[in-house]
């Protein structure tokens, strides 16, 4: 009797999930109960970089809005998130605090490429996912030898190739000039670029100025590369610095064709304050909607967003990217819980994280999916260019997926 | 010629805002003996006060004003709540407080206003006066900002009683309270009134800036280098100092070769350092003679 | 004040200067070791690591305390020298193939050195003006890591990762708890070291000099050579902590050696207890433990708990934790019979 029931219930839910014989095993890995799933963050809350703790809360708020309804395949998502306070010492104390004491099934998140540099070995060495780590280095996607770490946003130096390209292509006598943030996010942007542009980086780029984050300004940088008679700017800044200088070039009377790197694309919080007539005309690459964006006004997947930053992030401030950012990114991740099923093993949460095939994630532009395999740990890569028209970003051309 | 023009004024422009910086560390020094590493976070923290007030529809220099003063008022009450209870125990222990203070503003301003860029307006015409273009006509406004402030700290510290009481006080307390000065009262005021000015200079900057919790960290470097090197006891050489620092920087990041932006606040500082090697108690201060 | 609350007075500042331990002083050293010997047995391997950095983190305090406390010079860099250390070991481990063991004498040496060459001129600089000196120091040195020409060995703005060492001779025991037991054997030795630095002749000169320079000088101390000495020794002692802290978290990067750093260690110094030896202890406890508190208490702005904290510590401990507990020690001893106590002061002051 008691046999049939088994059967019965294990042919039903062979059937129901249509995944074969896994399914109806259930297979635990650490922080995995049958009501709970124990996901690990490391988030700057303190500090320099605490702009960013808004994914950490957003991602949260995300859960916390699965978990009211019924969570993922009935189990509740008991998300711990530290602050490291954007350094790499007390990310790796974060770190083994969630592997080793909380015994979290994965970590998901991190930011950073200093602190997810520092765990890096770590969390191989222990066989733990560090899924969907936000920073764009290209060092993420690298299966070969690191075989429990995923990125999940377009690589840096892959979108700075889609600039590249897009040059040698349109405007191949174009003079650049490029300002970076000296760090390793900068020089990603840098190298990217300048390997896209290939044997003519030497004669295009006429000039090279880096900055600190903690200058107060940009502004000495931009008097120099608009002397060095460039015509064409590379802007490789977070948002503060992004606003200043594009103000700044504006101010100036210096008119170059500017390329503004994905980072600081988001219209509220950087060419709102910039101005959107010095914001004209700028050229970024886009892979998720813009809520100040008034084409997805109308969108149905943006209301909905809307509608959950209404109910649980209340008070937040819409126009701030980084919330777009974490409904995304919060939506993969349930999407592996999902596929994993039942059998909640770090080793099937990673085999399933290389096994996204097309998924549609809410706020992607369309057109943009998320897509992984064993040998492709880069979750979204293709990115659309597009210009700013003083009230909107303009998509224009193919959407381009750089290897 | 054109760049050297270019780099000095916008050196001279951000000068402004550091001499600002410089004059408010010069006036909690000049009234407290100390330096106020939350001086920064202070200024930072009325800024967003003149942010909401400015987002309430009260008119700019209405909220110029009332922001000044209510800073005042701030810098009254953490200075009698906060301070007080450690003042007189050591130097070191006040440096901890002033460090605890500069992480609960940051802390609190990020929580209250998140931490997004803010554009905050700019009180000044759209041209500047007389025709001049080499200067942005905000950049023009903060230098006179500044003078006005400079010329305002001076005349009280060397003509009104209150002035001279707060230096006496800051100078030698006990002396001070023989005659009749009530100390504590004068460390308040002197930590009000830094606080105003810190509020002005944060009203000024934010529109280059824009505003955010960390704006004023990386200036307020910049404002104590100014202040030291034009001599923190003398308001008109600290106004010096933050001109000089704003324009040695842009030189120094300009036409000093192997340094370029990479180093240039390094470079600076070095300069900097090196000149307080051989000026140590800066290049308009008056040397202090010790006795045993 | 009476004669036993004098004799009082020099029983405890012969304590903080570490002239002979009483018998129950010694008790209380031995029993603190050997809890800290145990400690790798009885937590897990992550409070281990913690444990560790927290060793590492003493050190620098008690570099910076050397200087701060016993000297009077004020230094907001100290975060340099404890980048030049871990970058020393990083370099020597995964460059030159250098066991790690050997990296800290090394990392000693070279922050010695650089504490020395930058005392030099520091000298000439007194209260603010060395504190925007070391200000500078410590702003400048991440710029300076990451500078391209050098960045062939500091790996740029990428920094250093660092393989972990394992337990020698086939020990029994994890890497954390061999690192711990290492970093804490390398503590102890420096410790002793200091105290008898500072008890001595050397200790008196280099205290001299912060209580009264000139009349320091006009008793015949070199003050110009014990300031960029202790600056050189304060140096050796952070950049050493700086070598153990880049093993335990196996990564060094240009950007984690900030001015906060610097500002966490004068924490840890002021409130481990300003001028003492086992203050330092507490400090690097502190550093460690206190902004994992913060964010305990509340992840919408942990920065300003951490304030709070600070704040409180102030009004509380104003002496530091060392300070604290000498004072409890002290209330404590004058209540158990004042007899007792004045007799066994009598005997020691009057060797028969």
């Amino acid at each position: 009797m008691l046999h049939r029931n088994l059967l019965l219930a294990a042919v039903a839910a062979a059937l129901t999930i249509g995944a074969g014989p896994v399914a109806a095993k259930k297979m635990y890995g650490p922080g995995v109960t049958d009501t709970e799933i124990k996901i690990g963050n490391i988030n700057p809350y303190s500090g320099p970089a605490s702009a960013y703790g808004a994914i950490g809360k957003g991602i949260a708020a995300y859960f916390k809005m699965v978990n009211d309804n019924g969570g993922v395949n009935g189990r509740k998502i008991d998300f711990i998130s530290l602050d490291d306070g954007y350094s790499p010492p007390k990310a790796v104390e974060a770190a083994r605090e969630l592997v080793e004491k909380d015994q979290v099934l994965l970590i998901f998140q991190s930011l950073g490429t200093p602190s997810n540099t520092a765990i890096h070995k770590y969390m191989n060495a222990k066989k733990t996912p560090q899924l969907f780590v936000a920073t764009g280095a290209g060092k993420w996607n690298d299966p070969k030898h690191f075989h429990w770490t995923m990125g999940w946003q377009p690589s840096y130096p892959g979108e700075a190739e889609i600039y590249a390209s897009w040059l040698l292509k349109n405007k191949p006598n174009a003079k650049v000039g490029i300002l970076y943030q000296n760090d390793d996010y900068g020089k990603d942007y840098l190298d990217g670029f300048l390997k896209g542009l290939g044997a003519k980086a030497k004669s295009m780029v006429v000039a090279k100025e880096s900055y600190e984050v903690t200058d107060p300004t940009v502004d000495s940088q931009i008097i120099k590369l608009k002397d060095s008679g460039a015509d064409t700017f590379f802007n490789i800044t977070t948002p503060k610095f992004a606003a200043q200088a594009i103000r700044k070039a504006y101010d100036s009377g210096w008119k170059p064709l500017q390329f503004l790197n994905n980072v600081s694309s988001a219209i509220g919080s950087v060419l709102k304050p910039a101005g959107f007539e010095q914001s004209t005309g700028v050229i970024t690459t886009v892979y998720q909607m813009d809520y100040s964006d008034p084409q997805f006004k109308d969108d149905p997947a943006m209301k909905a967003w809307e509608a959950w930053m209404d109910k649980y992030m209340p008070g937040a401030d819409k126009t701030n990217g980084n919330y777009v950012f974490a409904y995304n990114v919060a939506y993969t991740m349930v999407q592996v819980l999902k596929q994993a099923g039942d059998d909640l093993t770090r080793a099937n949460v990673m085999k399933q994280a290389a096994n996204l095939k097309h998924v549609k994630v809410p706020l992607l532009l369309p057109g943009i999916t998320v897509d992984t395999s064993p040998t492709d740990y880069a979750p979204i890569q293709c990115e659309q260019l597009a210009k700013f028209d003083g009230k909107e970003w303009h998509r224009f051309g193919d959407v381009i997926c750089p290897k | 010629m054109d760049l050297f023009l270019q780099q000095t004024s916008d050196g001279l422009a951000f000068g402004g805002i550091y001499a600002c910086v410089a004059l408010a560390v010069v006036m909690i020094y000049q009234a407290t003996d100390h330096l106020n590493f939350a001086q920064g976070e202070m200024a930072m923290f009325s800024t967003y006060i003149a942010y909401s007030l400015l987002h309430h529809g009260v008119p700019y220099w209405w909220t110029f004003l009332l922001t000044m003063a209510i800073s005042f008022i701030g810098g009254v009450l953490v200075e009698r709540v906060i301070v007080r209870p450690v003042e007189g125990t050591t130097v070191l222990n006040e440096v901890i407080v002033f460090i605890g203070l500069l992480a609960i503003f940051n802390s609190l301003a990020g929580w209250i206003w998140d931490y997004t860029i803010k554009p905050f307006p700019s009180p000044f015409p759209d041209k500047a006066p007389f025709g001049i273009t080499f200067i942005g006509p905000h950049d023009f406004g903060v230098i006179g900002v500044t003078l006005v402030v400079l010329a305002a700290v001076f005349l009280f510290f060397r003509f009104t009683p209150v002035g001279l009481a707060m230096r006496a006080a800051a100078q030698n307390p006990d002396s001070a309270r023989l005659v009749g000065i009530r100390v504590g009262w004068m460390l308040a005021l002197g930590w009000g009134l830094a606080a105003a000015i810190g509020s002005v200079a944060g009203m000024m900057v934010a529109p280059i800036v824009f505003l955010e919790p960390n704006m004023m960290m990386g200036i307020l470097v910049y404002g104590f280098a100014g202040a030291l090197l034009g001599g923190i006891s003398n308001p008109v050489g600290a106004v010096a100092g933050g001109f000089m620092v704003g324009v040695l920087e842009n030189w120094v990041g300009t036409y000093v070769p192997f340094v370029g932006s990479e180093l240039k606040l390094t470079a600076a500082l070095v300069l900097i350092v090196t000149v307080l090697v051989f000026r140590p108690s800066g290049l308009f201060g008056h040397v202090v003679v010790k006795r045993v | 004040m009476d004669a036993r609350s004098n004799a009082k007075t020099r029983e405890l500042a012969a304590l903080a200067s570490g002239a002979k331990l009483s018998k129950s002083q010694l008790l209380g050293l031995a029993l603190a070791l050997l809890a800290a010997l145990a400690l790798p047995w009885l937590v897990s391997d992550y409070r281990n690591f913690q444990f560790t950095l927290a060793i590492s983190y003493a050190m620098a305090v008690l570099g910076l305390n050397i200087l701060i406390g016993y000297n009077g010079q004020f230094s907001l860099g100290h975060a340099a020298f404890y980048a030049i250390g871990a970058y020393t070991a990083a370099i020597m481990m995964e460059q030159g193939g250098i066991a790690y063991y050997w990296t800290i004498p090394v990392a000693g040496l070279v922050c010695l050195l650089a504490g020395f060459l930058f005392g030099l001129p520091a000298l000439r600089l007194e209260g603010l003006y060395l504190a925007l000196a070391t200000f500078a120091l410590s702003l400048a040195t991440p710029q300076m890591l990451k500078y391209d020409a050098i960045s062939r060995w500091t790996g740029g703005v990428q920094g250093v990762t660092i393989t972990k060492p394992d337990p020698p001779f086939g020990l029994p025991i994890s890497q954390d708890q061999w690192l711990y037991l290492f970093s804490l054997a390398v503590m102890l030795v420096l410790f002793v070291c200091a105290w008898n630095l500072l008890r001595g002749r050397t200790g008196r000169a280099i205290k001299a000099v912060r209580d009264n320079p000139i009349a320091a000088s006009a008793m015949g101390v070199n003050t110009a050579l014990y300031k960029s000495l202790t600056f050189g020794v304060s140096a050796l002692y952070t950049g050493i902590a700086g070598a153990l802290g880049a093993i335990a978290i196996q990564f060094v990067a240009p950007d984690t050696f900030n001015f906060f750093l610097s500002i966490a260690f004068l924490v840890g110094v002021v409130i481990g207890g300003l001028a003492s030896i086992p203050g330092a202890v507490f400090g690097g406890l502190v550093i460690v433990f206190i902004p994992n508190f913060a964010e305990q208490v509340s992840k919408a702005a942990p920065w300003a708990i951490y304030g709070v904290v600070l704040i409180l510590f102030m009004y509380f401990m104003p002496a530091g934790i060392w300070g604290f507990i000498r004072m409890l020690y002290a209330r404590f001893t004058r209540k158990r019979g004042t007899e007792k106590a004045t007799r066994a002061l009598a005997d020691r002051e009057q060797p028969s």
